[in-house]
């Protein structure tokens, strides 16, 4: 079956699952969370952590040899998330861009039109963007169509652990662009992420499921193992689902008596 | 000869480890770097309950440890200063805005149970005959019984009076400058740059508001649209809403974010306190470790780190002040503090 390898904008990650920080004030229980989850990249708010500054969770994430994905969460218009991520780029030396453009506080689903706005300045400005978005299959291959490097649609709302609330769409989403598809958002269980790998996604994103889990290192491996079981499902070809049974065995050649 | 304690920082961990020093016939000194600590900021809630993360039971135990010292500790200084702390123990409402608030609300209560810290839940109609001014839109809660309160800064003013003129304005930068048998750094997020250990500033911004009478009883710690926010009733009417939480270094501004953030769960759990006057809005830098824990015990011989309290500051000060004293006067670290030493592998992976 060959080699099966991750790689978004020509750069080969490790691990199919990408972890956010937010959530975690614990470093010793993030650094625990990280080095169980397998994780190789890892997604930080920029307007929550000021790099410059000693001792914050990025010595963690540096000391864990992962990379950093820069997000733009809070944002609610294009021009505040560009403005972001020119800082993220000056902040963290890497072009990589995590794109949130919120449309609206209670439910944190992002807003179509400034996304697509941002996610094609980013495009122009020479960034790798990773938009996150709605599952829905026009939208993605739109922001595909403008250049992003992959597209993220949510499973459901951020922070809801509400898992893949429209299977189809992100099945839809899958045959739509040709671009890595990463689901983002509403695990809330390692089977949420073992079906969105099922479906067909190339990577999962996942925060809050480990962060405010009991215990986040448990969770993280368990997040791990669920990543790498949907993979190898997907890839292994799911046998048809019927409506009546099949027996494994077969009937001829019975012995009689 | 008396042996000469040399305590660097003049907080209240600092102070309140000097007092006991003193009491235990020690000659102390108190090196006082004259600059506004986390402990003028903090609201001071005594929360074993409430406080709790995953992961953290180690330090959960040592919370439950000086809560349990506390009722002693401002009884005796009340009585050895005439400082009256704004000791409470009414205990903490937890109060969920929404539907969804109250299943994360319920969540933790499952969690405090199990963690030997149980709370007793309350249903909106329970919650609001309790404090009536309380939301009409409040879906439930419950009540940490064990949770108390107490003003930081009356604690602050009444350690002052009991450490007396053995407090010294002077701002330690080398402790090879300090002359002492011993030396106890209790610097906050100064301890790094004088120990080299890892204590990092997390910066908390606070609002107080002034209502002409108490508006509620109980400490309120509540979830409103998934924001956490807490809120702290003085006798006189101060309401100390918190606590932002972020990881911006040394920086101490006030933001019109912190101020939302914090101001706008608060008035949907408790409309009334839109007509409040503001009378302070203030940053500090809470003194954070990796694991979130203190560092307690010897660095290496007669040097003794008592830092990092992080949000637990003010509930772990007599808990800190009876071990390290402890460990000061005897030089043999009691087995309390065993998980919090210095050379705790968490603090240097």
């Amino acid at each position: 079956m060959g080699s099966d390898t991750f790689v978004i904008a020509g750069e080969e990650l490790e691990s199919r699952l990408i972890l956010g920080t937010g959530g975690v004030t614990n470093h010793a229980v993030l650094e625990e969370a990280i080095r169980e989850s397998g994780t190789a990249l890892v997604t930080v708010a920029l307007r929550r952590i000021d790099p410059a500054a000693p001792g914050t969770l990025l010595d963690v994430l540096e000391k864990a040899g992962v990379r950093i994905l820069p997000n733009t969460a809070g944002c609610y218009t294009a021009a505040e998330a560009v403005k972001l991520a020119h800082l993220a780029r000056e902040a963290f030396a890497t072009s990589w861009i995590k794109l949130e453009v919120i449309g609206d506080e209670d439910t944190l689903l992002p807003d179509a039109v400034e996304l697509v706005s941002a996610a094609q300045t980013l495009v122009d400005d020479g960034f790798t963007v990773l938009p996150y978005t709605t599952d829905d299959p026009v939208l993605a291959r739109r922001l595909a169509d403008v250049g992003c490097a992959a597209v993220m649609p949510l499973g459901a709302p951020i922070g809801s652990g509400m898992g893949i609330r429209n299977p189809y769409n992100i099945a839809l989403i899958r045959e739509a662009v040709s671009v890595p598809v990463i689901l983002d958002a509403g695990i809330g269980t390692a089977s949420d992420a073992a079906l969105a790998m099922e479906l067909g996604c190339d990577g999962v994103l996942l925060a809050s499921a480990v962060t405010r889990a009991e215990r986040p290192g448990e969770m993280a491996a368990a997040m791990r193992h669920a990543v790498i079981a949907g993979r190898l499902a997907y890839r292994a070809g799911r046998i048809a689902r019927r409506l009546h049974a099949t027996a494994s065995s077969p009937v001829e050649g019975m012995p009689t008596w | 000869m008396t042996t000469r304690v040399a305590v660097v920082g003049a907080g209240i961990i600092g102070l309140g480890i000097a007092w006991r020093c003193v009491q235990r016939g020690l000659d102390v000194t108190v090196y006082d770097a004259g600059e506004d600590g986390a402990s003028t900021v903090a609201a001071g809630m005594l929360a074993p309950t409430s406080e709790i993360q995953a992961g953290e039971e180690a330090l959960q135990g040592l919370l439950v440890d000086s809560n349990r010292r506390w009722p002693g500790f401002a009884a005796e200084l009340e009585k050895a200063t005439g400082v009256e702390l704004g000791y409470r123990d009414e205990g903490t409402l937890i109060v969920a805005l929404t539907d969804d608030d109250l299943r994360e609300v319920r969540r933790l209560a499952g969690w405090y149970e199990r963690a030997g810290q149980p709370v007793s839940p309350l249903t909106a109609r329970q919650l609001r005959e309790r404090e009536p001014l309380l939301s009409p839109r409040v879906r439930g809660g419950a009540h940490a019984p064990q949770d108390r309160q107490v003003d930081p800064r009356r604690l602050l003013t009444a350690l002052r009076h009991a450490v007396g003129d053995r407090i010294v304005p002077r701002k330690v930068t080398d402790l090879a400058d300090v002359d002492a048998d011993r030396t106890v750094v209790a610097a906050g997020i100064g301890t790094t740059t004088l120990t080299g250990l890892p204590v990092r500033p997390v910066k908390g911004q606070t609002v107080r508001l002034k209502a002409p009478a108490p508006p509620v009883r109980h400490v309120i710690r509540g979830y409103a649209r998934s924001r956490p926010v807490y809120l702290v009733p003085r006798h006189d009417g101060e309401l100390v809403v918190g606590a932002t939480e972020e990881e911006r270094g040394a920086d101490t501004t006030v933001t019109a974010g912190g101020v939302l953030d914090l101001l706008r769960p608060a008035a949907e759990l408790l409309p009334g306190i839109v007509e409040y006057p503001v009378t302070e809005i203030l940053a500090g830098l809470r003194p954070g470790t990796p694991d979130n824990a203190p560092i307690l015990g010897a660095l290496k011989d007669n040097l003794i780190i008592a830092a990092g309290h992080y949000r637990n500051g003010v509930l772990l000060t007599p808990v800190t002040a009876d071990l390290v004293a402890e460990l000061v006067a005897t030089g043999v670290p009691p087995q309390e503090i065993e998980p919090f030493t210095p050379d705790r592998e968490a603090l240097w992976t």
